[in-house]
C-alpha cells in the first residue's frame, strides 16, 4: 500500500480543487483524504467532510450554505476528521450543528448566520480554576480524573486523561486558574493533559464495561415514571404527529429529570422553541439541586432553516458531549428533536449522491445509522471505574402521522421504551397525549426493585392494577358504543368511572401549571392511590345497592380532581381522603 | 460585461443544461435571450465543469439551443425600499402596476439567511383579530408563524383578509403592513385581495407579489422570498410590524415537485421532493422577532389542502414548522356558519405566552381551556346522539349538546365586518359557560369562578345552576 502523499503547500495540507456544486453537496478533484476528515471548501473555506470517495473524486458535504461557490475554487484537506472541543464551559452554552457557539456568531455576523467563519467550541477568554486531583510520580491512565473545575454551581467538571492517550507517570503538576488550551498535567511519556480534549463526533467515546440499566430516569411525569418508565442510560423514542407534544415532553425531560447533566438538541426543528429554552430555563430551578437549570444543560441549536449537512452531524456532536460528561461520572440524560430531521437531512444528502433509495426514498443504512447512534447509550462503568450513563429519548416526527414509516419503525426495533403520541388524545387536549395502551416500557420490569424500594412496595401492584383498569375501559367502551352505559351493570359502570379519574386525575399533567409540571414519584404514588381507595369504597358502595351516579357525585371526588395542582399537596390531600370517608360513610360502605 | 454562450446542450421541462462555460457560481442568476429577442431569468441548480443545470423561471417555452445564456455572476436580489409600500410588483419583483420601477435603497438576496436562534425574542405580543375563535381560543402573537389550514372551496381568503383588515396590537400605535404574496392563484381571487386592500386604504402599507394561476409555475418558487425579503426589509430596517399573507402554499409545494421531477430526483411522499420540509422551513423560519430590532414578522400561510387531508404532505410538513393552525372547516361551512373555523384541530403553540394577566384577562387561559372541553363534550355527544338517541341522555350530555350548537352559533358565528375585542370574546365564553353546571367547570379556579362567572358577578349567585342531586 502507499504512503499517504501529502502536498508541500506551507500548511503541509493537502489541497484540491472544486469539480462541481449541487446545493450542500460539493465535488471535488485532487484530493485523497480520507473518509470524513474536515475539507475546507471554496475560497470561503467553508466547512465540509468527505462522505464518499469515488475514484479521483472526493464527495464532500457542506455544513454552510454555498452559493456563489464556483468549480475552480480550492477545497482543503484537514487531514482530521469532525470533532468537538470538551472542556469546562460546554455547560450553559448554545451551539450550532458543528459546535460553533451561536453567540459568537451573533457577535462577528449580526442577527442572521452569514457563512465562513471558523470558531472553537470553547472560549479561550475566559480562566477555570483548576483543583488538582492527582500527585506529582502518581500513574494515570485513560480516562483518570486529574483535577476538577467547578464548572456551574453544582456540577463539578473532572478535568481527565483523554481515552486516546497511553498514560503514564506524572511528572509536572500544576495549580490555579487556566484557559481551556492550556497543559495542566504533563506525563513522563510525553503526553500533555489539557483543561479540554478533542473527540471525533461519529466516534464512540469508550468505557471500561456496560452495566444494566437498573435505576429508573425519574422524570417527574406521571404517565412515564409510573407506566412507562425509562432507565438511566435507557434509549426512549416518542414518535408523534405535528402538535401531540413531542417538544414539550422533551422540555418536561429536560426541566424535570433527575440527570446531572442535559444536552438538549434542537434537530431541524423551530428557532423559537430554542428561544424558549434560553428564556426559560435560566429562571427555573433544578429540584434536585437547587441550582438554576440552564446551568446543567448544553443546548444544540441547529434549526430547520440552518445548512442539512449541519444538521446531520448535530446529532453527532450531542451525543459525544453526552459521553465526555458520562466519562466523569454523571448521568447525563440527551434530549433529541427531532430524529426525523436527522433523518431527513441524511436522505437529502444521499439523494444528492444519487444513492439507491430505500423505503420513501430514505437511503438503505438508515436503520444502521439510528442502531448506532442509539448504542451509544447506556450505563456504563468508564474508564476510571467511575459509574456513568447516557439516556437518549429521541423524538420522531413520522410523516402523516403514520407510524409504519421508515424513522419510527427503524428507531422502534432498538429503543426500549416507547411513548406512542396520539392525535386523537391531542385533540380532546388530553396532555401529554401519550396513549396508554400502545406505549410500553421494556424496563418496567427491571425497575420495579427499584421504585418498591425507593417509593413504595406497592408501587407495581398498583401500576398493574391502573393498567388492568384502563384496558377493562377500553373493552367496556366498546360496549358502550353499541348500547349506551346505562346498559352496564353497576360495578363495570362505576368501573368506567375510576377509569376516567385515572385518566383526567393521574395521566393528565398539564406542563404549564407552576404545581402539576412536576410530580415527585412519592406524590405519584399518593394520587394513584387515593383513585384506588375511591375505586375499592366505591365497588363496595355499589354492591350495597347505592347507585353509580351518587357515587360518582361525591364532592371528595371533585376535590380528588384538584389536588394535583395545590401547592399544600399533602394537607389537601389528607382533606380529601378525610371527607372520602366520611362521604362513603354515609352511604354505608366505610 | 458576462459572457453570452450559445452552449445549450437539453432543454426539460424548466431545466436547461449548459456546457463549456467558464464556472459559474451555485444559485447564481441566470438570463436567457430567446431567438425573438426576449428575456427569460433563472438560477443555477447544479454548477459542475462539465454542465451547468439552470432552472427558468418563466418555463422553457420558446427557448431553443441557439438561446443564450449569460451568467450574472450574482446570486437573486431585490431591490427593496420604503417606496415599496402600496406597490403591485409580479411574482419576479417587476412593477406590474403602472407605476415607475421601485428605486432601491439596498439590493437584498432573497434567500435569507437564517435567524441565529441566540438573537431570537420569543413572541409574546398578542395580535386581536377580532375573530373570537382565534382571540379567544388560538391567540396569535406578534412574530408567529400561524398558517389558514383550508380545503377548495373553503373562505379562506375572506378569513385571511377580516385578520389582515383588523389586526392589531391593544395600546400600540407602531406602524405596521401587509405583505401579499400570490401564488398560482387565479385572477378573481386575487382581485377580491386588491379590491378589499383599496377599499379599506390598507393597501398604502402593503406590498403585493402577484404570480397568478396563468404566471410561469416555476416563478412560484421565488414569489414568497421576495415577498419575505421585502418583509425582512421593512421590519428589521424600517421598523414596521409586518403580516405576510401567502396563497397558496399547495401552488407553490406544486411548483417544488415539478422542479423535483424534472431533475429526476428521488420522490419523496406523494411525488414531493425528500427536501420539501426543508424548503418550506426556509419560508416559514424567516417569520420572527429579534432582540433589540423593533419590527417584526407575522406570518400567515393559507393553504388549500388537497381533499382535505392534513395527511397529505404540504399540511403535514407545514403542520410540523408552524407554530399551530387554524383550521376552515367544511362541515362549518355547510352549516352556513362564518367564520367556519373549528377551534378542535386548530392550536396556537405561542397562545400561552401573548395571554393572561396584563396581557389580555387573567381568565383567559381557563376560559379558552373551558370552551374547548365543553364544545369537544358536546360534539362527542351529537356522535353518540345518532347512535344511541336523544332520550338515553343524561343531564350532563343534553345540556353539554345544547352549549354545541350555541357555540356555534354565537361564538363561533360572526359577521365579516364584526370586530370583536378580547373582553367581547370572553365575555360571549362566559355567556356560554353559565348555561352549565358550575360543578362541570372543572378547567376553572374557584376564584376566577367567583369573580367573572355571570352567576356571581351580577350578585345572582343564588340563581347559579345547581348541582344536579
Ligand atoms: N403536557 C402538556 N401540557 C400542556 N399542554 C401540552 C402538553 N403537551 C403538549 N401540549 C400542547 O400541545 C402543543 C404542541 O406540543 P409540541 O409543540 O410539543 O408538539 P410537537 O409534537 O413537538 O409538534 P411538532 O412535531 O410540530 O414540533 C403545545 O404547544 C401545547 O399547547
Ligand atoms: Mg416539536
Amino acid at each position: 500500500m502507499a504512503m499517504r502523499q501529502r502536498d508541500k503547500g506551507a500548511t503541509g495540507k493537502e489541497t484540491g480543487e472544486i469539480f462541481r456544486v449541487a446545493g450542500p453537496v460539493v465535488t471535488a478533484t485532487g484530493l485523497r483524504p480520507r473518509m470524513y476528515d474536515v475539507q475546507f471548501v471554496g475560497e470561503e473555506q467553508l466547512l465540509g467532510e468527505v462522505i464518499q470517495i469515488v475514484g479521483e473524486k472526493t464527495i464532500i458535504q457542506v455544513y454552510e450554505d454555498t452559493s456563489g461557490v464556483k468549480p475552480g475554487e480550492a477545497v482543503l484537506d484537514t487531514g482530521a476528521p469532525l470533532v468537538v472541543e470538551l472542556g469546562p464551559g460546554l455547560l450553559g452554552s448554545i451551539y450550532d450543528g458543528v459546535q460553533r457557539p451561536l453567540p459568537v456568531l451573533q457577535k462577528a455576523m449580526g442577527d442572521f448566520i452569514l457563512r465562513g467563519l471558523k470558531s472553537p467550541g470553547l472560549t479561550r477568554d475566559k480562566t477555570w480554576k483548576f483543583a488538582p486531583k492527582v500527585k506529582q510520580g502518581q500513574s494515570v491512565v485513560p480516562g483518570d480524573v486529574v483535577g476538577t473545575v467547578q464548572e456551574a454551581k453544582n456540577v463539578e467538571h473532572r478535568i481527565m486523561v483523554p481515552p486516546n492517550f497511553r498514560g503514564g507517570k506524572v511528572v509536572q503538576l500544576k495549580e490555579g486558574s487556566f484557559k481551556v488550551d492550556e497543559v495542566v498535567v504533563q506525563l513522563d511519556n510525553g503526553e500533555q493533559v489539557k483543561m479540554h480534549q478533542t473527540w471525533p463526533v461519529r466516534k464512540a467515546r469508550p468505557v471500561k464495561e456496560r452495566l444494566m440499566p437498573t435505576i429508573p430516569l425519574v422524570t417527574g411525569q406521571r404517565v412515564l415514571d409510573f407506566l412507562f418508565p425509562i432507565a438511566k442510560g435507557g434509549t426512549a423514542a416518542i414518535p408523534g404527529g405535528f402538535g401531540t407534544g413531542k417538544t414539550v415532553t422533551e422540555q418536561q425531560l429536560s426541566k424535570w429529570c433527575d440527570a446531572q447533566v442535559v444536552i438538549y438538541i434542537g434537530c431541524g426543528e423551530r428557532g423559537n422553541e430554542m428561544t424558549e429554552v434560553l428564556s426559560t430555563f435560566p429562571k427555573l430551578i433544578d429540584p434536585y439541586t437547587g441550582a438554576p437549570l440552564m446551568e446543567r444543560m448544553s443546548l444544540i441549536a441547529n434549526t430547520s432553516n440552518m445548512p442539512v449537512a449541519a444538521r446531520e452531524a448535530s446529532v453527532y456532536t450531542g451525543m459525544t458531549l453526552a459521553e465526555y460528561y458520562r466519562d466523569m461520572g454523571y448521568n447525563v440524560a440527551l434530549m433529541a428533536d427531532s430524529t426525523s430531521r436527522w433523518a431527513e437531512a441524511m436522505r437529502e444528502i444521499s439523494s444528492r449522491l444519487e444513492e439507491m433509495p430505500g423505503e420513501e426514498g430514505f437511503p438503505a443504512y438508515l436503520s444502521a445509522r439510528l442502531s448506532e447512534f442509539y448504542e451509544r447509550a447506556g450505563r456504563a462503568k468508564t474508564l476510571s471505574g467511575l459509574e456513568g450513563s447516557v439516556s437518549v429519548v429521541g423524538a420522531v416526527s413520522p410523516s402523516g402521522g403514520d407510524f409504519s414509516e421508515p424513522v419510527t419503525q427503524g428507531t422502534l426495533r432498538i429503543v426500549k421504551v416507547f411513548w406512542a403520541l396520539d392525535t386523537a388524545l391531542r385533540a380532546r387536549r388530553h396532555f401529554p397525549a401519550i396513549n396508554w395502551l400502545q406505549s410500553y416500557s421494556l424496563y418496567t420490569q427491571i425497575l420495579e426493585d427499584w421504585f418498591r424500594k425507593n417509593v413504595n412496595e406497592e408501587w407495581p401492584r398498583l401500576r398493574s392494577w391502573t393498567q388492568r383498569t384502563l384496558q377493562e375501559e377500553a373493552e367496556l367502551e366498546e360496549i358502550v358504543r353499541l348500547v349506551g352505559a346505562d346498559a352496564l351493570p353497576p360495578d363495570q359502570q362505576l368501573t368506567l368511572e375510576v377509569a376516567r379519574m385515572i385518566r383526567e386525575i393521574f395521566l393528565q399533567q398539564n406542563a404549564y401549571h407552576a404545581v402539576d409540571t412536576f410530580c415527585p414519584p412519592e406524590r405519584q404514588f399518593k394520587i394513584i392511590s387515593a383513585i384506588k381507595k375511591y375505586s375499592d369504597l366505591g365497588q363496595k358502595a355499589v354492591k350495597l345497592d347505592v347507585p353509580t351516579k351518587d357515587v360518582a357525585s361525591l364532592k371528595s371526588r371533585e376535590l380528588l380532581t384538584r389536588v394535583k395542582y395545590e401547592t399544600e399537596f399533602d394537607k389537601e390531600l389528607a382533606k380529601t381522603l378525610a371527607q372520602m370517608d366520611e362521604e362513603f360513610k354515609k352511604l354505608g360502605a366505610a | 460585461m458576462p459572457t453570452e454562450y450559445r452552449t445549450i446542450t437539453e432543454i426539460a421541462g424548466p431545466l436547461i443544461f449548459v456546457e463549456k462555460t467558464a464556472w459559474v457560481g451555485y444559485g447564481e442568476l441566470v438570463e436567457v435571450g430567446l431567438p425573438d429577442g426576449s428575456r427569460k431569468r433563472g438560477q443555477v441548480l447544479d454548477s459542475s465543469k462539465d454542465i451547468v443545470v439552470v432552472q427558468v423561471f418563466e418555463g422553457t417555452a420558446g427557448i431553443d439551443r441557439q438561446s443564450t445564456v449569460k451568467f450574472l455572476g450574482e446570486t437573486i436580489k431585490l431591490n427593496v425600499s420604503r417606496d415599496m409600500l402600496g406597490r403591485i410588483l409580479s411574482g419576479a419583483g417587476e412593477p406590474i402596476d403602472g407605476g415607475p420601477p421601485i428605486v432601491p435603497e439596498k439590493r437584498v438576496e432573497i434567500i435569507g439567511a437564517a435567524i441565529n436562534p441566540y438573537s431570537r425574542e420569543h413572541p409574546a405580543e398578542f395580535i386581536q383579530t377580532g375573530i373570537s375563535t382565534i382571540d379567544g381560543l388560538n391567540t396569535l402573537v406578534r412574530g408567529q408563524k400561524l398558517p389558514l389550514f383550508s380545503g377548495a372551496g373553503l373562505p379562506h381568503n375572506e378569513v385571511a383578509l377580516q385578520i389582515a383588515r383588523q389586526a392589531k396590537v391593544l395600546g400600540s400605535q407602531e406602524p405596521f403592513g401587509v405583505v401579499f404574496a400570490a401564488m398560482g392563484i387565479t385572477h378573481e381571487e386575487a382581485r377580491v385581495f386588491m379590491d378589499d386592500f383599496e377599499r379599506t386604504g390598507a393597501l398604502r402599507r402593503a406590498v403585493l407579489f402577484l404570480n397568478l394561476a396563468d404566471d410561469p409555475a416555476v416563478e412560484r418558487l421565488i414569489t414568497p422570498r421576495m415577498a419575505l425579503t421585502a418583509a425582512e426589509y421593512l421590519a428589521y430596517e424600517i421598523g414596521m410590524h409586518i403580516l405576510v399573507i401567502m396563497t397558496d402554499m399547495t401552488n407553490y409545494a406544486e411548483a417544488l415537485r415539478q422542479i423535483g421531477a424534472a431533475r429526476e430526483e428521488v420522490p419523496g411522499r406523494r411525488g414531493y421532493p425528500g427536501y420539501t420540509y426543508t424548503d418550506l422551513a426556509s419560508m416559514y423560519e424567516r417569520a420572527g422577532r429579534i432582540h433589540g430590532r423593533k419590527g417584526s414578522i407575522t406570518q400567515i400561510p393559507i393553504m388549500a389542502i388537497p381533499d382535505d387531508d392534513w395527511t397529505h404532505p404540504i399540511a403535514d410538513l407545514t403542520g410540523y414548522i408552524t407554530e399551530g393552525q387554524i383550521a376552515v372547516a367544511r362541515d362549518l361551512h355547510r352549516k352556513a356558519i362564518y367564520p367556519p373555523i373549528d377551534p378542535l384541530p386548530s392550536l396556537s403553540r405561542l397562545m400561552d405566552a401573548g395571554i393572561g394577566k396584563d396581557r389580555t384577562r387573567e381568565d383567559h387561559k381557563q376560559v379558552a381551556d373551558q370552551l374547548y372541553a365543553a364544545y369537544a363534550e358536546g360534539k362527542d355527544v351529537r356522535g353518540l346522539v345518532a347512535i344511541v338517541g336523544k332520550e338515553a341522555l343524561s343531564d350532563r350530555d343534553r345540556k353539554m349538546l345544547e352549549f354545541a350548537d350555541r357555540f356555534e352559533q354565537e361564538f363561533i358565528r360572526q359577521g365579516s365586518e364584526e370586530d370583536r375585542t378580547i373582553e367581547q370574546t370572553l365575555e360571549i365564553g362566559w355567556k356560554l359557560l353559565a348555561t352549565l353546571d358550575e360543578a362541570w367547570l372543572t378547567k376553572v379556579d374557584r376564584k376566577t369562578l367567583e369573580k367573572y362567572h355571570p352567576a356571581h358577578r351580577s350578585g345572582m349567585s343564588g340563581m347559579a345552576p345547581k348541582v344536579p342531586a
